[in-house]
């Protein structure tokens, strides 16, 4: 009678067990949702606040597509310009001047990063003896650990003098500086995607090609590079993306002004800039507002895509060296 | 050419004269990136540490952060980064148990979580600032004054709980993606065994897999406090302040970080030579914590990686 009545006891026990897993379980499964629904509440979130500049008759009147990416002011010399000068009698929103300046801190940081990151990695996976390799890893890593706003800092108050004493830059905040130091923020971003890629490129490949009497140079740049030449197209563009968005940085140490010229010595003002360093200060839910919001979902898009097609290329990398080694 | 350098003794067959250049080149470019990060840490060493002391530590600042110290800024940063982590920590880990023990590889649902998880990690710091004006303090805050304060300004404001929530979402893909490796290092057999002996699936995952997942459970979440410290734009709209007479003790209240208060010092102080002394001094308060904890998960994680290949 005993025995059974224990047994019993087990038996509701480990019922009320399976049920304790079962809810823990499906805990985690929505828990696992989180990650979507941040991107989703992210997109319509912040595109919410876009929406009045194609919806809102009022904030249309000043802030509207046509007004973003047309000529809507006057250079100083008189002729039609884009121009973004959201505080003044007639306030003048075009983009064209942040992605004008967006592009070259990118562009002047990818020059900067991508060589370095590249080369750093084709050392650490080629030529670097073994011991080496296990601090020049963690060393790399470190850098990607030093907050933007340390680089910032030291882009504008000690960089910057350097850059100007070597180039006589008129203006000492300037597109140069500004992509100089967005290029230490990305060089880890770049260097371990292709780090990765180079180290996994399968040994029979390499070993083929220096069995058949290649040196090693010839392997890498033949053999090595071009198969993982995907990769490492993947980390540039990762890294790309990565500068786009960057703020800190470049609110510190680019100058901060919208103009629209080639001229690396110029100042430069970007997207991720103008957000930050308008926002605390404008009107709440004035055509300026909506506008600043407007910027940061066009830049959650192209970050989106970008970072979409570099994780795309990664994953295909992956299955297809996997497929090779086997 | 290269046949005749075959021949030399002690020449390594596969060595060329492209090798040489190469490896110079690649060397120099692993020299120029450390030399860049030791320039980077001896000026911030140099310039700051004659301004570090107790009191720099302990003290609020003065005169618009040309005296004193940055109490409130290393409170508000330790509060923040801990707020966010309680948040970041057990979903990040739960989402990373659910993508190695539970997910179909391969099934939509697990692609498009992974997918989602990729693109959280780069989306712009500066956008999460956007959505947490736009998601926590609008909608979340504004919809909790108007259901329990009748209307009156409470949540619908910047607050450190809206920093803390929104740098958790932005940490969220740096806890996942350490759980998840440390989850995929534990060999098959050990879930297997714990399977035969007549353990359920969630005793396994509890009792087997994470107690072995722990150090790199740790390291992720490191590595995500680290970046949590350091992140300016998200909490530029979501609480942070230039300067509090208090230090945050409610939810709502707003706080000082050492970020900013670099950010501050460093942009907006009317003379910026007398600000240089106290911000380098921040700088390397912010950068020390940063380092120390990156360090310390590199650490925890090569300790665990030679482990598992011994």
């Amino acid at each position: 009678m005993a025995r059974s009545t224990a047994s019993i006891n087990r038996l509701t026990t480990a019922r009320r067990r399976r049920w304790a897993e079962w809810i823990a379980e499906k805990a985690i499964m929505m828990t696992a949702m989180v990650a979507i629904i941040s991107i989703i509440l992210i997109f319509l979130f912040v595109g919410r606040k876009a929406m009045p500049v194609f919806t809102n008759e009022r904030i249309r009147q000043t802030a509207n597509v046509k007004e973003f990416f047309t000529r809507n002011g006057q250079s100083p010399d008189g002729k039609p310009a884009f121009v973004w000068q959201p505080i003044s009698e007639r306030p003048k929103y075009s983009f064209i001047p942040l992605i004008v300046g967006t592009f070259k801190a990118t562009v002047v940081a990818m020059l900067v990063a991508a060589p370095l990151a590249l080369l750093g990695a084709i050392y650490t996976t080629e030529y670097a003896p073994r011991r080496l390799r296990e601090y020049i890893k963690p060393a790399i890593e470190l850098l990607a650990g030093v907050p933007s706003v340390v680089l910032g800092f030291f882009a504008l108050v000690v960089m910057a003098s350097w850059i100007q004493k070597v180039f006589y830059f008129e203006m000492r905040l300037n597109a140069v500086v500004a992509g100089v130091a967005l290029g230490l923020s990305i060089i880890p971003v770049v260097y371990t995607v292709a780090e990765d890629t180079l180290a996994a490129v399968p040994r029979a490949l390499r070993e083929a090609s220096l069995a058949l009497g290649a040196t090693r140079a010839q392997t890498l740049l033949r053999v090595i590079l071009p198969a993982a030449l995907p990769g490492i197209f993947a980390g540039v563009i990762l890294g790309f993306g990565r500068a786009i968005g960057e703020t800190m940085i470049v609110l510190m140490a680019s100058g901060n002004a919208a103009i629209v010229s080639w001229n690396l010595a110029d100042s430069i003002r970007t997207m991720a800039a103008t957000i930050a360093a308008e926002l605390a200060e404008v009107v709440y839910g004035s055509a300026h507002y909506h506008t600043l919001f407007a910027i940061g979902a066009l830049l959650f898009i192209v970050t989106f895509v970008i970072n979409f097609i570099g994780d795309l290329i990664v994953s295909r990398l992956n299955a297809r060296m996997r497929g090779g080694a086997e | 050419m290269i046949a005749a350098m075959r021949n030399l003794p002690g020449a390594r067959r596969d060595r060329g004269p492209g090798d040489l250049t190469l490896a110079i080149a690649s060397g120099l470019a692993v020299v120029a990136i450390l030399a860049m990060l030791f320039l980077i840490l001896f000026e911030i060493v140099h310039g700051g540490a004659g301004r570090i002391s107790w009191e720099f530590l302990s003290t609020a600042p003065r005169k618009g952060g040309l005296e004193g110290g940055i109490w409130p800024a290393i409170f508000g940063t330790v509060l923040l980064v801990l707020v966010m982590t309680i948040v970041a920590a057990p979903v990040g880990v739960a989402t990373a148990i659910y993508l190695s023990e539970y997910a179909h590889q391969g099934a939509p649902v697990t692609r498009f979580i992974r997918a989602a998880v990729a693109n959280l990690a780069g989306v712009p710091s500066i956008v999460f600032g956007l959505f947490g004006v736009g998601f926590f303090i609008e909608a979340v805050g504004g919809e909790i004054d108007d259901a329990v304060y009748g209307g009156a300004l409470f949540y619908g404001k910047p607050a450190i709980i809206w920093a803390s929530l929104t740098l958790a979402l932005l940490t969220l893909p740096v806890v996942i993606v350490a759980t998840e490796e440390a989850l995929k290092a534990i060999p098959v057999d050990h879930r297997e065994g714990s399977l035969a002996l007549g353990a359920t699936k969630w005793q396994t995952i509890t009792r087997v897999v994470l107690p072995q997942a722990l150090p790199g459970i740790l390291t992720g979440t490191i590595l995500a406090v680290s970046r949590g410290a350091g992140e300016v734009a998200p909490i530029l709209f979501t609480g942070v302040a230039y300067y509090l007479p208090f230090l945050p003790a409610h939810p709502t209240d707003q706080f000082m970080s050492l970020g900013y208060h670099v950010f501050v010092l460093a942009t907006q102080s009317p003379d910026v030579n007398a600000a240089l002394p106290n911000l380098y001094a921040t700088a390397l308060a912010l950068l020390a914590l940063t380092f120390v904890l990156n360090l310390t998960a590199i650490v925890i994680r090569a300790r665990v990686r030679a482990r598992l290949r011994s």
